[in-house]
């Protein structure tokens, strides 16, 4: 089985969120960057189907050269190879369009990406890979095992969760429960040191229409304090939730 | 630019989000000039609908849809938006209509622009709001597809009544054997319990209750109110509480009208996920817990001593409401 697992080079969570350049950019000064806690989950279960079931792992990516750390760690985790397709990525349709490129070329039969960027929150890009070429896809999923090409998935519902059936080639939108937090693999230094050697091959986007463009953000406003109620005056909880909020 | 929404439905039943996306849809399409248009799978009586300014439904009634698919869902809205010609599609922010939309966007080749905020800030150029970086900024993005799609963000517009003349109208989309290239197996959805997706309120409890015995006053408080229960990370992690019930930026997003933090320091991945709650309520024994700054209301106080007195102030409110 070829899996590739799809990364999204994201700030981590505890960076500061500012913008640049008009507020037309995202500031990337002074920013850590992650791999997709989403994509995470996925990519760790990815390395389980190559320990267990001989799988190959691939990791891919839409981004300019400064995204190669994160790769270079995906490889460390245990990915035996990475592409990097050499582009600003405009929009979730522009980088499924360049990822559909890369799996029609590579043969792969399991697509794992998160469910969510931590960045634009777009959701998109499993969806349209799978709406281009045509491929089974099961989002939120939160479990998934193969025998052959016959898959079961197990997929999260408003509510609960759902058991499906399906077969290779898939997509799948990935997130926590593919594994748990405490089986994330961190890279060891045999790792690190490996991955130097790893092969991570640069390839160049192909055309896509450009349908949607972020043309600037916004920091909400900010928040008025808190309003602090003395635990012995709880009627005044009630009162402001049902008198100032509306909500109870 | 006509405008067609898919009203999502369980068991013969709109869910709310279908009357929030029709009262969103009803307002675009004032401004625009249109009409609104539904499509709707298996959804019984329609009727509704014209409570909320839907001019037309599309009702698709199929046994071969009764569990949902996502594909074949996609394939019928796709469809119903070329029969009606429409400009834009709304989608709302379910599990289930997350999972559809982008393959809606792609049958269409449609720009596509999810966890929309507010009513568009333009139509021309098409420029819309929407939620980024863990609802830590919004993010304005122009559509310039013909065709465009939006996902509207769970509880963010509202329900607005506006009555309308409803035509209804039977649609028989072609379903092909494509379409079921995922079959269900299996259904689990916890009984008798609000849902977080579906909760009005959620009350959420994190490490400083100290162990899971300590729950049932969590419980009873969300049973007084009619609320969901949620928990934090480490909470699901140590096991106390089922992995379904973990709410921030790896578990379920919430974004409801009412959160109470109870016992919940604040972490930024906590709250990175509940921040699209309308009010949010903390109580927690530590005044310097970083919750404190993101909530509206707060309580510094043990929650052994002030849940209890809570849930009796609740229960007396809620015997004077009815």
């Amino acid at each position: 089985m070829k899996i590739l697992v799809c990364i999204s080079h994201v700030p981590d969570t505890t960076s500061k969120i500012n913008f640049t350049n008009g507020d037309s950019e995202f500031d990337t000064n002074g920013v850590q960057y992650v791999i997709n806690p989403n994509d995470e989950f996925g990519l760790t279960r990815a390395i389980w189907f190559q320990e267990q079931q001989g799988a190959t792992v691939t990791v891919a990516n839409v981004g300019g050269p400064e995204t190669e750390p994160t790769l270079r760690k995906a490889l460390a985790i245990g990915a035996n190879e990475a592409i990097r397709v050499n582009a600003n990525p405009t929009d979730g349709f522009f980088v499924a369009k360049q990822l559909a490129e890369v799996i029609k070329n590579g043969g792969y039969d399991l697509i794992i990406a998160g469910k969510e960027s931590l960045d634009y929150n777009g959701g998109m890009v499993p969806g349209m890979i799978a709406g281009i070429l045509g491929y089974n896809f099961v989002n939120s999923c939160t479990g998934i095992t193969v025998e052959g090409t016959a898959v079961k998935a197990v997929r999260e519902i408003d509510g609960g969760k759902e058991t499906v059936s399906t077969t290779l080639p898939l997509v799948i939108g990935g997130q926590k429960g593919l594994v748990e937090e405490k089986d994330l693999r961190i890279p060891n230094m045999r790792g690190i040191m490996t991955a130097r050697t790893k092969v991570l091959t640069i390839v160049e986007p192909v055309e896509a229409p450009a349908n949607t463009k972020a043309v600037k953000f916004e920091k909400p406003a900010a928040k008025s304090a808190v309003k602090l109620i003395s635990p012995d005056n709880l009627d005044e909880l009630i009162n402001l939730l049902h008198n100032e909020a509306k909500v109870i | 630019m006509s405008i067609l929404i898919y009203a999502e439905s369980a068991e013969g039943k709109f869910k709310k989000v279908a009357f929030e996306l029709a009262s969103y849809a009803k307002k675009v399409a004032e401004s625009l000039g249109t009409t609104v248009t539904a499509v709707t799978v298996n959804a019984g009586d329609v009727s509704e609908l014209s409570k909320y300014g839907v001019d037309k439904v599309l009702k698709v009634n199929n046994d071969k849809l009764a569990g949902f698919t996502a594909k074949a869902y996609a394939d019928v809205i796709k469809q119903a938006v070329q029969k009606e010609n429409a400009k834009l599609v709304l989608l709302s922010s379910t599990t289930d209509s997350i999972y559809l939309s982008s393959l809606v966007a792609v049958a269409l080749e449609a720009g596509f622009a999810s966890n929309v905020v507010g009513l568009p800030v333009s139509t021309s150029p098409f420029q819309v709001r929407r939620n980024a970086f863990s609802n830590k900024a919004f993010n304005i993005t122009e559509i310039s597809t013909d065709v465009k799609v939006l996902g509207l963000a769970k509880n963010s517009y509202g329900i607005f009544e506006t009555a309308s003349t409803l035509t209804e109208e039977d649609f028989n989309p072609t379903i092909g054997d494509n379409d079921f290239g995922v079959k269900v197996e299996s259904v689990e959805k916890v009984s008798g319990k609000v849902s977080i997706a579906d909760a009005d309120i959620v009350v959420s409890a994190g490490r400083g209750l100290k162990g899971p015995e300590n729950w049932s006053m969590i419980e009873e408080l969300a049973s007084v109110l009619g609320a969901a229960t949620a928990c934090s990370k480490p909470v699901s992690d140590l096991g106390w509480r089922p992995h379904g019930e973990h709410v921030g930026q790896t578990g379920k997003p919430v974004a409801t009208n009412l959160y109470i933090a109870i016992g919940i320091s604040g972490a930024i991945q906590h709250i990175a996920g509940i921040s699209s709650s309308k009010v949010k309520v903390v109580i927690n024994s530590d005044p310097e817990a970083p919750f404190f700054k993101v909530a509206d209301y707060g309580i510094v106080g043990d929650a052994f001593d002030v849940v209890p007195r809570l849930i009796e102030k609740f229960k007396a409110f809620k015997a004077q409401q009815s």
